[in-house]
């Protein structure tokens, strides 16, 4: 009952970084670049919903809205501002200008905000009304699953579906998939790949404001530095599954939530980040693309 | 229908194309043939868009596409088949098609879908197949099937002869033959001189980014200089 227990934390921890993960996966996939501020963008979420939550006292899912679509606003605006110039340059300096957007959004925040850590309140509160966990109790009360967890992987699922359906079976979907593809193609078919790219930030942008938000419930607390741990996390579950899969970010989020919570629990809390990614490292020794990732050879 | 004139294209310091000028008239088959290296496809690219040139103006049906963005050209009714055919490897057939009629109304993507695997059964067999996993020829096939689907005016083709075997090559030949009969205006550029001087109605001979020859294609075919150059004496 304890390891399921344990499991089932890791699982809803794994949904969070799997959710970053999404984001981190597709802008890779059609910009070809690994954008580090994805988990600064996290952070700027969960401020905003924070804000929202204690100043204007809006409710919790209209905070995380409201932080979507500041977030969504921030993606597109630091694409065309930071990395839009800089689309023929070498991808070193693409991705230097990105570490440089990261530390730029953690020191604003700290200006704004400043740098001690403020309280977050959960989405769902642990407790109801009458001091009772909100939680669902199985076996007796002997496992009990928080509504927060619940409320996490079941987002996790219905994003994951939405973003599978969405670049499956829609227009503006397989766009981007050409795009990923090949940008010169795709803008002799006539995809404005430029407004593609934008919309591919914006989407996984507004991802990052939802994992903010629900880092923080679990955290129950907020600070400049808040997103770059999970967001380096997110990344290497992106890579673990196999960078630019949809599929493979979900799964190589989950599972990494699940090996982190398995290794505090019955190895070390210090060790557990260690052996994360020593996971890491010897998967991409052994498939070098990642668990889903895929080798397609090219013809010429 | 297609006017070309006085085109200077850079590959930063490198002077590709120099003073290119050419037209390509309603219904006609127009080759663009020359060696590796010579500047077809860069002429291409910069038609569609893809490339700028610093001179000169480009003019289709009429308006100078000079400011007009490459992803807008299609709509105006050119559509373009890259040199090695650039499909889209990871998604199926069907999709590529679909991509093909991107700026089309959502009603004209079945009517044009019909049409293209009318001309190229083999693609409506493999409809649901990934693109990649096609052979050389029907990937070429795809790739131009995935031009007509936006029901283009003029049909850019580059090099759709390049790697195919002699009897695949004669296959692809066939089909801008019946494309031309049908109405379908092509620009086709070519290292297969002789293939496409037999298909078109007019050709030009590109050398190190200039215009050297012009003139009918079967006074090419006949042509002393041209044969020497491009026709194996």
């Amino acid at each position: 009952m304890e390891f399921l227990s344990y499991l089932i934390s890791g699982i809803s921890l794994g949904s969070v970084y799997a959710i970053i993960a999404l984001g981190y996966t597709m802008v890779y996939g059609i910009a070809k670049m690994l954008n580090f501020a994805h988990g600064d963008v996290i952070m700027v979420g969960g401020y905003v919903s924070f804000c929202a939550m204690s100043y204007l006292g809006l409710p919790g899912w209209l905070s995380v809205v409201l932080a979507m679509a500041a977030c969504t606003v921030l993606g597109v605006v630091i694409e065309g501002l930071a990395y839009k110039p800089l689309r023929q340059a070498t991808s070193l300096a693409v991705l230097i200008t990105a570490i440089g957007v990261s530390y730029f959004l953690q020191n604003a925040a700290q200006l704004i905000w400043g740098a001690s850590p403020k309280g977050y309140t959960p989405l769902i509160p642990t407790t109801n009304a009458q001091g009772e966990p909100n939680a669902l109790r199985l076996f007796d009360g002997q496992l009990s699953i928080s509504y927060i967890s619940l409320f996490t992987m079941g987002a996790c699922i219905v994003i994951m579906a939405l973003l599978t359906f969405f670049t499956g079976r829609t227009k503006l979907g397989k766009a981007m998939r050409a795009c990923s593809e090949d940008k010169g193609a795709a803008q002799l078919m006539g995809i404005n790949v430029n407004a593609t790219i934008s919309l591919t930030f914006a989407i996984g942008s507004a991802l990052a404001a939802v994992a903010g938000g629900l880092l923080c419930s679990f955290t129950t607390s907020l600070m400049p530095t808040t997103g770059s741990m999970p967001g380096i996390k997110a990344f290497t579950a992106a890579v673990f599954g196999g960078i630019g899969s949809i599929p493979g970010a979900f799964l190589g989020g989950v599972l990494l939530g699940i090996i982190e919570s398995l290794a505090k629990a019955y190895i070390s809390t210090q060790l557990a980040n260690a052996i994360l990614f020593a996971v890491l490292i010897i998967v991409l020794l052994v498939k070098p693309s990642g668990l889903l990732g895929k080798y397609v050879p090219e013809k010429v | 229908m297609l006017k070309v004139n006085d085109i200077n294209v850079y590959y930063g310091a490198i002077h590709a194309i120099k003073g290119v000028s050419f037209e390509v008239n309603d219904g006609e088959v127009v080759t663009l043939i020359g060696a590796n290296g010579a500047g077809k496809s860069t002429i291409l690219n910069t038609v569609c868009g893809l490339l700028r040139s610093r001179t000169g103006s480009i003019e289709f049906l009429g308006k100078n596409l000079a400011s007009v963005p490459a992803h807008k050209i299609v709509e105006l009714g050119m559509a373009h088949v890259p040199e090695g055919r650039r499909i889209f490897q990871q998604m199926t057939v069907e999709e590529n098609l679909e991509m093909g009629a991107y700026t089309q109304a959502r009603s004209a993507i079945e009517p044009s879908l019909e049409r293209v695997y009318e001309q190229f059964p083999r693609l409506k067999e493999r409809r649901r197949q990934v693109a990649g996993t096609l052979s050389g020829g029907e990937q070429q096939m795809l790739a131009m099937g995935r031009g007509l689907m936006s029901g283009p005016k003029l049909l850019m083709l580059d090099e759709p002869s390049m790697g195919l075997a002699p009897i695949l090559v004669e296959q692809i030949f066939d089909i801008i033959r019946q494309l031309h009969k049908a109405g379908t205006t092509i620009l086709l550029v070519e290292q297969n001189a002789q293939m496409a001087l037999s298909v078109a109605d007019r050709g030009y001979v590109l050398e190190t980014g200039k215009i050297v020859a012009t003139g009918a294609g079967s006074d090419l075919l006949r042509d002393e200089a041209v044969k020497k150059a491009y026709l194996g004496g």
